[in-house]
């Protein structure tokens, strides 16, 4: 729905510059107007989960180069993995949050066609997490907070990724970053696909924007493993619980960064501002913790996922 | 609780077992008839001769899918297998449609709660938590009740000294539990970080196949990673990659023999010897500065 919306919005907008001065223009207009101010209701309304992927996936949508830019200074980007390669689909390095010394990690789409092949659409390979860990060793050597950002159809399902060792490269992530004896916010920023996903979000804290998505699998993968067919998609983000909401709900998220209405592309600067807010006062809260309550934590939080019943032995 | 009350209760369990595995169906690792014919290399057998072969083919020794009571059978000493949570569940955390019948038809055919059996027990005379994953329930695939098993033995193993042995056998995250089968990638890997720091020895066993969410946590974390010969192992399956590159894999690809070769693997071992190796390694790693 959401799309429609999109597409009838752009072409109001085309109208609108066109349109001169006479009197049919203006009258034209203020016609415009009015339906623009009705899509633009229509968008703030009831989205469904279909509609979130798709603004979770917009294009215009800001990405981890648009936000450290916005939160942080004197940025540093810190590259490759010391083994073997340097894998552009994550980004990591260090920078300055309001004044002190923080490590950014993150996936990296890139914008347009050109950035977001050379970083494989933000589809990360071993390298990148093992990028990522050393960044992460390091924040821990110097006592730096680790700020991630998560925005990733997936670990990327390639021959080379295999013969590399995905599986290995991101259980580790997961090993170490639980242990970690500096606080750790997650942002869930767009998609949260799978595994690839949960690499970054090992957290004390996972702070999902209202319109990002977070799954086991992106919708069309979960589609095609369970009923073959990869185009009941929007059924499949139907069932998945996949929304910030559910994800609230479920316990996985903590904290929903509200969004403009119609996508947080519609104002980037409103996001940026809300959650420089948010963030500083999570970390302020989890600096108060030792480095060991803060492992504990994040162990705990984990440990709670999903509940089970013991009914009678059988 | 008495322990001859509790013995009695484990063999009127194993009856009742058994007694419903009878009525609804045999083993599916091997079809129910009385000849076999190895996938691998075309020759027949008959199941008894299969399975005195500890389900190995005699022929081109492929190694053929058992269950994981059989496989705990195979490595622990006799009598001394403990279970631990058995019976444990999960609800159906997304009211997924149709997961409840799945769930059902997979314990009516497995005479199994569910995807995998944790326990306590002793190889060659020295004490070690165990778990087996069954590829024959919902393809061992782990939602909320396996990470919860899997994790509430390594907690017990940290707790209580204990070497840990998992062997795997899973298609990965189990879809109908979404999310929360995700995050059982975390809290597993998370209760092994704090294994290791005890300084416990973690053993992972790959068996066919060894795939996605379970691959991409404790199966590769393992101290010692040991693979069954020609075992499926990967994090994306075979079928999702092609489709990526959009050419045919090479022969091979994601076996046991890959894997090694690339790295990831200190041995492939034959069943008929994983016992033995398990036992040289539990030695190997039993010593320490205080003896």
């Amino acid at each position: 729905m959401i799309r429609e919306i999109e597409t009838q919005l752009a072409a109001i907008e085309r109208e609108l510059s066109s349109l001169g001065t006479a009197v049919v223009d203006k009258l034209r207009r203020s016609q415009l107007q009015r339906d623009r101010q009705e899509l633009e209701a229509a968008a703030a309304g009831d989205l469904s989960p279909a509609d979130r992927v798709y603004l979770a996936r917009h294009p215009g949508r800001p990405n981890i180069d648009d936000y450290t830019a916005a939160l942080f200074q004197e940025l540093f980007e810190q590259r490759g993995d010391r083994q073997c390669a340097d894998d552009r689909s994550i980004w990591a390095g260090i920078g300055l949050f309001h004044g002190r010394p923080v490590t950014v990690v993150g996936h990296s789409k890139g914008k347009g066609l050109e950035e977001n092949v050379a970083r494989n659409f933000g589809m990360p390979n071993p390298e990148g997490y093992r990028k990522a860990l050393r960044a992460m060793e390091q924040a821990e050597k110097f006592g730096r907070p680790i700020i991630t950002f998560v925005d990733t159809p997936g670990a990327y399902p390639g021959l080379e990724a295999e013969a590399r060792g995905q599986g290995e490269a991101i259980a580790r992530l997961l090993m170490r970053m639980s242990a970690l004896t500096v606080p750790v916010i997650a942002v869930v920023i767009g998609e949260g696909g799978s595994g690839g996903a949960l690499a970054l979000s090992v957290a004390n804290t996972v702070i999902m924007l209202e319109n990002a998505v977070y799954s086991v699998l992106s919708p069309e993968g979960f589609a095609s493993i369970l009923w073959k067919d990869s185009s009941r998609m929007e059924e499949a983000c139907g069932v998945m619980k996949l929304t910030a909401r559910d994800l609230l709900e479920l316990g996985v998220a903590d904290r929903i960064l509200p969004e403009p209405s119609g996508g947080a592309h519609r104002d980037p600067q409103a996001v940026f501002r809300a959650l420089d807010g948010l963030l500083w006062s999570r970390l302020r809260q989890l600096e108060g913790l030792t480095g060991s309550q803060l492992a504990a934590a994040r162990y705990e939080k984990f440990r709670g996922m999903g509940t089970v019943l013991c009914p009678s032995e059988r | 609780m008495n322990p001859f009350l509790q013995r009695k209760e484990q063999l009127f369990s194993l009856e009742r077992r058994n007694r419903r595995s009878r009525q609804t169906a045999a083993p599916r690792q091997v079809p129910d008839n009385l000849f076999v014919q190895c996938p691998g290399c075309g020759k027949g057998f008959s199941r008894l001769a299969l399975a005195s072969n500890l389900y190995v083919c005699p022929g081109c020794g492929r190694h053929f899918k058992v269950s994981a009571y059989y496989r705990l059978s195979l490595v622990l000493d006799s009598g001394s297998f403990e279970e631990l949570n058995r019976g444990l569940v999960s609800n159906d955390p997304l009211d997924f449609p149709g997961y409840g019948a799945k769930l059902e038809a997979a314990r009516r055919v497995t005479g199994l709660t569910e995807g995998v059996i944790t326990a306590v027990g002793r190889i060659g005379g020295m004490p070690a938590a165990v778990a087996a994953l069954d590829s024959r329930f919902l393809m061992g695939s782990m939602g909320v009740a396996v990470g919860e098993k899997i994790t509430r033995l390594i907690e017990h193993a940290t707790q209580n000294r204990l070497p840990l042995v998992i062997f795997s056998a899973s298609g990965g995250a189990r879809m109908q539990e979404g999310i929360l089968s995700l995050m059982q990638m975390a809290k597993t890997s998370a209760a092994l970080q704090r294994h290791s720091q005890a300084g416990l020895l973690y053993i992972s066993v790959m068996t066919d196949p060894t795939t996605g969410g379970v691959t991409a946590s404790f199966a590769s974390l393992g101290d010692i990673a040991i693979a069954e010969p020609g075992a499926l192992i990967g994090f994306a399956g075979p079928r999702v990659i092609q489709q990526t590159i959009g050419q045919t894999l090479p022969e091979g690809f994601q076996s046991a023999e890959y894997l090694q070769e690339h790295g990831f693997l200190d041995a492939i071992v034959p069943r008929g010897q994983l016992r033995a190796v398990l036992v040289r390694l539990l030695r190997l790693h039993g010593r320490r500065a205080e003896a």
